[in-house]
């Protein structure tokens, strides 16, 4: 073989727009880090091989078979959940809440694995069941939503626990969920919002009521978004230029590398910045729909418009939470913010579309 | 067939798929156009508001204390001053046992238990989040020693300051006053008078005497530093500086040498004295006897030594010259005389005859001479020259208390002379209307009696009797007296000067006035009452002796010094003004308990004349002298 079959081999499996819009967000990220850790190289040194390692995985998944990929789906779900039982047991607690495990060696956070374990179980359970669907399967695949929200829930991580429970819901949504039961579940949950208010925790309950007057917790929960909202804000048009953003650099932005980065990214770029961001979001959201639509099997479809919603709605509840229009839930704007895991989790499902995209010539052929 | 029916599954379920699809692309399309105004309304229509918000976030406004104004005499030498040193100050919210870190601070450097007292008092008086001194004026060593071992107190800090320094100490403390650090009460105030941003950052504030009515002045204006602060509050760089304006100085019409002579002259007597310069009002000394060391107040004093000062027979807190009110005594004989021929109740050359003893006509009640006997037949000149009681007796009774009143207001007795220091009494000129208002009676012929030598009701401070010697040394002409001349603004050389119009002219007739005058002179002379006081002077002084009563005498009972406690003695006064034919300085002198006033009181206002007149320096006290050998009232 020549280097250049070699080459053509190699990236064979990889979507060209899909891995374009997915660089141009980690440059980004990049950029966006040097700036929030006060232009010091570690962060951005730090993430450059978290999105090395995330990549790696990435090109493993998106030249796996689509066989291979559903195989997975079973093991992955009942790992996740002996996990996650494994965490409510033994979880370690951190800040109030028991979300790691500690397997001696490294510590792992089950829930992240759910983020793929979840919408892989239900899509696997829709194609198995795809051409006797009725009423029930779906009230099954619902239920192998809730068992590991439930959990999840518990220890407590509402953001993971939300976001999972929207993964799950978009394949319903996307399985052919009537849109009657989508409206009874509508009207279902609103009625049980009040129930919900009494499950929640003291801060959970504390940071929804925050969000509509943060000035009432200035110093406490309400400034995170206080802050966060001044420096979106102060951005203006054309933001106050790179490494200027005064919010940042002197320390008034909070969590500025994870959860709060949006808040950097806007202060120094300003609106038009968050224009060109949210088409590089648009972008990789489309080019997911476009896969999506070209899928070839309903695991794939469902799967694949499950990924790529999960996504937009990331990045949408990670900048509603920073611009001050949805409650701090701890969710990290996909992509930019620092983090390992997340970058993992996130390319584990971007080498899915393009595994799906890629191999469905062969499925076809 | 079956393979049909299945491709017609698939058929609708890829369209049933794409609708959803299409779904989903509509509610991503909603999630960005949420965010989309979210955007622009933050970072366009709210753009000012949190443009603002971000740049008060990191903008700090840092107050710089201004330099107070110096405080010199007439003469350029410095009253008040300030000098740079170290202290050590505790902030109160650093740490939550204030106790246990002076105890450890003072294994490193010296705490005494009057520092320990004074920092108690600091921290009970003290607002809000002010750092409180623990130690004042730190030797380089100590400040070494200190920095040496700062990581443990991280409560305790080392500051530079200016310090407040009174280098007369108390020769000038009931002048000058002192500063002091602001408590509630002061902060109250400035908020009330819309001054707290002035003295943002500024501990100390003027308490008493000038510090405090010049206050505006010397305080001058803080400067802003705006500084770049991050989150934690710390200073990362300067934006703009409005550098602070010191203080303005005062000059004062003070001689510091005259007032250390004047002061001296005074030996172990408690008294007052207030010279001015009767042609513009100018105060050239003002003692209080004793004073004290303002030096301690200024970082407030400790409890042990504010109770000596407080509970002192002496009350050297006192400020005698402003606030203390007396019995003018025989000093009100010449003011009273000028009432006399004001009214036409007397003419110069009508003579009465004294017997040595006054009786009210149809009463048998006795007003004596001070001199048994009497001075025999007794004109208005020899009235005053000889101090004689019988004829201003009948005097006061024929103008009648209403004319009294109305005459001696104007030399502004029972008033207040307006001088630039808080605080001063009006003394009392006692009137009907008076009397019935304080004890609901009338007013009886026999009170006028004693008013017309300067005892009963009536009650005059030292200010006011020197104000009267200097209006009456004037011709009449009166001018506000004043401590300080002039201002000097810091901003720019130019000064302010202080009260340089006259505040009125009481247009006596200079027929009048002149036998007055020669009388006072006449004091001084042989024949008079105050001999001594111008013995061998070269000029011609012009006075009147006094002595105001601190017990009263019981009908037939006879005064004798030596049988009275020492601070039941009576008051010895001596007003006098010299040169007599055109004066430049009048003054008005007490001593508490000294007797006679031309015993004790003359001998104090010659010293203080011959220096200003002639800048002769007074030799130390002779035994003789400071015993006050007396001869006559």
């Amino acid at each position: 073989m020549t280097r250049r079959q070699l080459w053509q081999r190699f990236i064979a499996h990889l979507d060209r727009q899909l891995l374009l819009g997915i660089g141009l967000l980690m440059l980004t990220s990049l950029l966006v880090l040097y700036s929030a850790d006060n232009a010091s190289p570690d962060r951005p040194l730090s993430q450059l091989r978290n999105i090395i390692v995330a990549l790696a995985c990435m090109w493993v998944v998106a030249n796996l078979p689509l066989h291979y990929l559903m195989r997975t789906a079973v093991p992955i779900y009942v790992l996740g959940m002996v996990l996650l039982i494994g965490v409510a047991l033994f979880g370690e607690i951190s800040h109030g809440a028991r979300r790691w495990l500690n397997l001696g060696v490294m510590t792992i956070q089950p829930s992240e694995l759910m983020k793929i374990g979840v919408p892989l179980m239900m899509a696997w359970y829709f194609e198995k069941h795809e051409a006797t669907l009725t009423l029930k399967n779906y009230f099954i695949a619902a239920l192998l939503l809730l068992l590991p929200i439930a959990l999840i829930a518990r220890q407590p991580d509402l953001g993971t626990s939300l976001l999972i429970t929207a993964s799950g819901f978009y394949v319903l949504f996307l399985a052919g969920l009537s849109w009657r039961v989508i409206g009874g579940l509508f009207v279902a949950g609103l009625a049980s919002a009040p129930v919900m208010w009494s499950m929640m925790h003291d801060y959970q309950r504390r940071r929804i009521l925050m969000l509509l007057d943060p000035s009432q917790d200035a110093l406490g929960n309400g400034y995170h978004t206080i802050q966060a909202t001044i420096a979106v804000g102060s951005g203006g048009l054309i933001g106050k230029g790179y490494l200027n953003g005064t919010q940042t650099h002197l320390d008034f932005l909070p969590e500025r590398t994870t959860d709060f980065i949006f808040a950097v990214y806007a202060e120094e770029f300003g609106l038009l910045g968050n224009l060109i961001l949210l088409a590089m979001y648009s972008f990789v959201v489309w080019r997911g729909f476009i896969i999506t639509s070209h899928a070839s099997t309903y695991f794939t479809r469902l799967m694949s418009g499950s990924i790529t919603l999960t996504f937009a709605t990331y990045a949408f509840v990670n900048i509603g939470m920073v611009s001050g229009i949805l409650p701090v839930v701890g969710v990290p704007l996909p992509l930019i913010s620092y983090g390992g895991t997340s970058m993992l989790t996130l390319l584990l499902g971007f080498g899915m579309l393009m595994s799906i995209e890629t191999h469905k010539k062969l499925v076809r052929s | 067939m079956k393979k049909y029916v299945e491709f017609k599954n698939h058929q609708r379920e890829i369209f049933h798929f794409q609708l959803r699809l299409v779904v989903s692309i509509g509610f991503v399309l909603v999630l960005l156009a949420i965010l989309l105004v979210r955007f622009v309304y933050l970072q366009l229509v709210r753009h000012n508001y949190y443009q603002t918000l971000a740049e008060s976030n990191r903008i700090a406004i840092v107050p710089i204390v201004p330099n107070r104004g110096l405080i010199l005499d007439r003469n350029g030498v410095v009253l008040a001053r300030n000098y740079s040193g170290y202290t050590l100050e505790i902030n109160q919210n650093k740490t939550t046992d204030i106790e246990a870190t002076i105890n450890e601070l003072s294994t490193l450097i010296e705490i005494t238990p009057k520092d320990r007292k004074r920092f108690k008092k600091l921290l009970a008086e003290s607002h809000d989040f002010q750092t409180l001194v623990i130690r004042n004026r730190l030797s380089d060593e100590e400040v070494a020693r200190f920095a040496a071992q700062q990581y443990r107190f991280p409560a305790v800090e080392i500051k530079a300051r200016l310090f407040r320094d009174y280098p007369f100490g108390a020769k000038t403390s009931h002048l000058i006053g002192y500063i002091g650090r602001i408590n509630d009460a002061d902060f109250a105030q400035l908020e009330d008078s819309d001054l707290a941003a002035n003295y943002r950052g500024s501990d100390y504030i003027g308490k008493t005497g000038l510090e405090q009515s010049y206050e505006s002045d010397l305080h001058g204006t803080t400067g802003i530093e705006q500084v770049e602060v991050d989150a934690g509050g710390r200073a990362v760089r300067m934006l703009s500086r409005t550098p602070p304006i010191s203080g303005n100085t005062l000059i004062l019409s003070i001689d510091a040498k005259l007032q250390e002579i004047a002061e001296q002259s005074f030996g172990n007597y408690r008294g007052a004295l207030v010279a001015i310069d009767p042609n513009n009002g100018e105060v050239l000394a003002f003692v209080s006897k004793p004073g004290y060391d303002p030096n301690p107040f200024i970082d407030g004093i400790d409890t042990q030594s504010w109770d000596e000062l407080n509970n002192s027979p002496d009350v050297p807190l006192n400020n005698r010259a402003l606030r203390g009110q007396y019995p003018s005594g025989s000093t009100i004989k010449p003011f009273m005389a000028l009432a006399g021929l004001n009214y036409h109740t007397r003419t110069p050359e009508q003579t009465i005859s004294d017997p040595g003893v006054y009786y009210l006509p149809g009463s048998r009640r006795q007003y004596r001479d001070w001199k048994a006997g009497g001075h025999g037949s007794v004109n208005m000149f020899k009235a005053i020259q000889m101090s004689c009681d019988t004829y201003f007796y009948g005097l006061a009774t024929e103008l009648g208390i209403d004319n009294i009143f109305e005459f001696l207001s104007r030399f502004g007795f029972g008033k207040k002379t307006g001088i630039d220091l808080e605080g001063e009494t009006s003394g009392l000129l006692p009137s009907q209307d008076w009397k019935m208002k304080r004890y609901q009676q009338i007013w009886y012929p026999g009170d006028t009696v004693s008013v017309g030598i300067g005892q009963g009701y009536s009650l005059v401070t030292p200010m006011q009797l020197a104000f009267a010697t200097a209006t009456l040394a004037n011709n009449g002409v009166a001018y506000k007296p004043h401590l300080v001349k002039e201002v000097q603004s810091s901003r720019n050389s130019e000064s302010r000067f202080i009260a340089q119009q006259p505040l009125y002219d009481l247009s006596i007739d200079p027929k009048q006035l002149d036998l007055v005058r020669r009388a006072m002179v006449a004091v001084t002379q042989p024949g008079g009452t105050a001999v001594y006081a111008s013995l061998g002077a070269p000029y011609h002084i012009a006075g009147k002796t006094g002595t105001a009563q601190v017990v009263a005498m019981k009908q037939g009972e006879k005064y004798n010094a030596k049988n009275v406690d020492e601070r039941l003695r009576d008051h010895a006064w001596f007003i006098a003004y010299a040169p007599a034919e055109k004066p430049q300085i009048a003054l008005a002198v007490l001593v508490e308990n000294g007797g006679h006033g031309g015993g004790t009181a003359a001998p104090i206002a010659r010293k203080v004349m011959d220096y200003y007149l002639l800048g002769k320096v007074p030799k130390p006290l002779t035994e003789a002298e400071v015993k006050g050998a007396g001869e006559h009232d």
